[in-house]
């Protein structure tokens, strides 16, 4: 095949086109640079966003080690969908062992890169947010604390999707999944539970903790670059919509992270050493219905009965990230 | 060298000298002393290069291990009881990929109740989890085992499990001949791992694999430990010519050239099955043991040939199939190709109950006498187990099982010493 040049398309949204980059700037993922770590062909479904996620994640990491870059990988879509053997996506060494244990497998990997004298190679730890927030939550916690030489990625798209969309510590409120569904009084994912995984990384003191969305491609990159600049524990959390568990049309993936981020319902921020250090602004600040309008699992707030209550509390909720992370831009 | 030390020291100082490149631990009775120990030498700088890991659980004990191990490190890691259990699903992974880990178990009982004394039901709830597993009869068979175990394991690239008596052999202070680094490197070569991680080399480790190809997956399993069986005897050789000792092996036969009846047991047990036996010969019985050190890959052949001449065989066990009776003597019937009436199963020590050379001479003669029954529980106390039933019948909330019998023995410590 001829070599066929990359084209750039200005797509209508508040992304830069690469073209109007210099060289050095431009994204990880518009160069011929790219490793397509995660390679074409795996069976994961139209619109996923954990697929994005997860090459262009994993293509950052692989040109900030110069290759040197091994995955651990927990149980879940991104496991299945890539490695259907004999067929696997990935371009680097890479291991499944258990749902529950990714952070622990990582650990062993860096420990014999250490002992072998081999430091230059690193290792990245993946998982959904069941393998991360609720079953790998112990092997997760302990890598933390350790301060291991692992980045952690985990590809939040808020439920066990793999399984069927049943709910996860991760599920957001009001949200309908398999197992909590969007019937009684109060339909969907209950209020006041679940956890908040980038606050609980933060909590452990590790060097460095991110969170970012399959819109914001830079932000994403520059955040894996700087933390395979770190040495130690960090913790990368990746918002990743899903069209099946999600219920919204798989052309809309990117604009659901993008909403997610403008409404305040996913705060973009990092932190170093247990402190925030910058958060990303929202450019235009939407409500919460237009995020949560296109989403079937968010059906029942909207007919037949529409539950103004609970799209309050959601919007309250948001409204609170905004206070609290400072989201806003200034006024002039 | 010869040396005056606890078994748990033992095996920590050769597992040292094994040069393990990974080490995870994580506390549990008995087996805290061996990790104690190895924490001390790395630590110390003896153990260099090693990297050693406390870490948060078994469960991550053991996938610390998978990690390093599928990168290419010597892994090790020690546990017991409700630890094996609690690592269960990281064990059978190990196994399933392939992973040459060696890993120490201290045998103790599963709760609950909770119970920190020795038997053998963490390790016989594991036993068809893929990997390799050996029983030590002595300290000294503890601490050669190991150096075996990691030969084993890297030839097989199959993981390997050695079990040894909680406390009564991990806390024992006896005199072990400790072999020397030159000895031990002689003896096991550098790990050259089937499969490593490898940015030099993509390989994709753990993929989901189907109906096509699972069972083969499994039938491999099984033809490595098949090949095990066939290796172990000819390692157990050469490990006597190197070391000058005999350690080891499949299984060990004691007196068993004339005999009628037949012990078979595993671990420290066999010290004192060995004793009555020779007690029950200055008397004219004709009674031998046959101690089980390889428990998988099981060598049936070996156990049937052992077995051949004898008219009653006693397994004596310190696990139980809960609903069925023996979990060894099961094993020991499916090999024995006389009548299967003939071999009797004698549960023992469970939960640390002491095994006396008194209750052992009971119920070896009752064996040669025709008497024993096909299923007997060593030292039970009927009337305690009879109070709990009339409990149990009197009321339909007569409370725990545990503690109920615990008021009616009153004075616990009495039944453990």
């Amino acid at each position: 095949m001829a070599f066929q040049p990359i084209k750039f398309y200005q797509t209508g949204t508040f992304t830069v086109g690469n073209r109007l980059l210099p060289d050095t700037e431009r994204s990880v993922q518009s160069t011929v640079r790219r490793t397509n770590s995660l390679n074409s062909g795996h069976r994961a479904c139209q619109g996923c966003g954990e697929a994005l996620g997860a090459r262009y994640a994993i293509d950052a990491a692989m040109e900030s080690t110069d290759g040197q870059l091994i995955a651990a990988n927990a149980t879940g879509c991104l496991e299945v969908f890539s490695t259907p053997y004999p067929e696997t996506s990935w371009q680097i060494p890479w291991i499944h062992s258990l749902f529950g244990n990714t952070a622990a497998v990582a650990t062993g990997i860096a420990a014999a890169m250490r002992v072998k004298g081999r430091e230059n190679v690193r290792v990245v730890a993946q998982g959904g947010d069941g393998g991360t927030a609720d079953i790998g939550f112990g092997c997760l916690s302990g890598m933390f604390e350790r301060n291991d030489d692992v980045l952690y990625i985990c590809y939040d798209n808020g439920g066990y999707m793999n399984t069927g969309v049943q709910r996860s510590s991760a599920t957001p409120a009001g949200a309908r999944t398999a197992t909590t569904a969007a019937v009684g009084a109060n339909p969907g994912n209950p209020f006041g539970q679940g956890k908040d995984l980038p606050a609980i990384a933060i909590a452990h003191g590790i060097p460095y903790v991110a969170t970012a969305t399959v819109a914001e491609l830079r932000d994403l990159e520059a955040k894996v670059r700087r933390a395979m600049q770190i040495r130690g524990a960090r913790y990368l959390h990746i918002l990743v919509p899903c069209p099946l568990g999600w219920g919204h049309d798989s052309s809309l993936t990117i604009r659901m992270a993008r909403l997610a981020k403008e409404t305040g319902i996913f705060p973009v921020y990092e932190a170093e050493n247990g402190e925030v250090t910058g958060v990303s602004k929202i450019r235009q600040k939407v409500r919460v219905e237009e995020y949560l309008k296109p989403q079937k699992r968010y059906a029942h707030l909207f007919s037949p009965k529409p539950r103004e209550d609970v799209i309050r509390r959601i919007q309250e909720a948001a409204d609170r990230n905004v206070r609290k992370f400072g989201l806003l831009e200034a006024a002039p | 060298m010869l040396k005056q030390i606890e078994g748990s020291q033992a095996v920590a100082e050769a597992i040292a000298l094994c040069r393990p490149e990974v080490i995870c631990a994580y506390p549990i009775s008995p087996q805290t002393h061996i990790v104690e120990g190895l924490g001390e030498l790395v630590k110390a700088g003896h153990l260099a290069p090693c990297e050693f890991i406390n870490v948060e659980s078994e469960f991550a004990a053991m996938s610390v291990a998978i990690g390093a191990s599928a990168a290419g490190a010597r892994a090790y890691t020690a546990t017991a009881s409700q630890g094996l259990l609690f690592m269960a699903e990281a064990v059978f992974n190990a196994a399933g990929l392939g992973l040459p880990i060696v890993m120490t178990v201290a045998n103790r009982a599963i709760g609950a109740p909770i119970n920190i004394w020795n038997d053998h039901t963490d390790a016989m709830s594991q036993r068809d989890c893929g990997w390799i597993l050996l029983f030590a009869e002595t300290n000294q068979e503890a601490l050669d085992l190991h150096i075996q175990a990691f030969r084993l394991a890297e030839a097989l690239s199959l993981p390997v499990m050695v079990c040894m008596d909680g406390f009564i052999l991990t806390h024992a202070y006896e005199r072990v001949d400790m072999p020397s680094q030159e000895q031990v490197d002689a003896f096991l070569p550098p790990f050259d791992p089937r499969q490593r991680l490898d940015p030099a080399k993509p390989l994709s480790i753990g993929a989901m694999v189907g109906p096509e190809a699972f069972m083969e997956v499994r039938y491999l399993e099984h033809v490595r430990q098949m090949r095990a069986l066939e290796l172990i005897p000819g390692w157990a050789e050469e490990f006597r010519e190197a070391f000058g000792r005999d350690s080891g092996g499949l299984m060990r036969t004691y007196r068993t050239q004339d005999a009628d009846t037949i012990v078979v047991a595993l671990g420290s047990v066999l010290g004192t099955i060995k004793e009555t036996v020779d007690a029950m010969r200055d008397k004219g019985e004709r009674i031998g043991v046959l101690g089980i050190t390889c428990f998988r890959p099981w060598p049936s052949a070996a156990v049937r040939a052992a077995l051949a001449r004898a008219k009653r065989i006693v397994v004596l066990e310190k696990s139980i199939a809960v609903g069925l009776g023996g979990i060894v003597a099961a094993n020991v019937r499916a090999s024995f190709g006389g009548h299967p009436d003939v071999v009797h199963t004698v549960v023992a020590g469970l939960g640390g109950r002491s095994i006396t050379r008194e209750s052992l001479a009971r119920v070896f003669t009752a064996a040669s006498h025709g008497t024993l029954a096909p299923l007997t529980f060593l030292d039970l106390d009927h009337g305690l187990v009879e109070r709990a039933l009339a409990r149990e019948r009197q009321t339909p909330h007569s409370g725990p099982v545990a503690e109920g019998l615990l008021r009616d023995v009153g004075v616990v410590a009495a039944k453990i010493s």
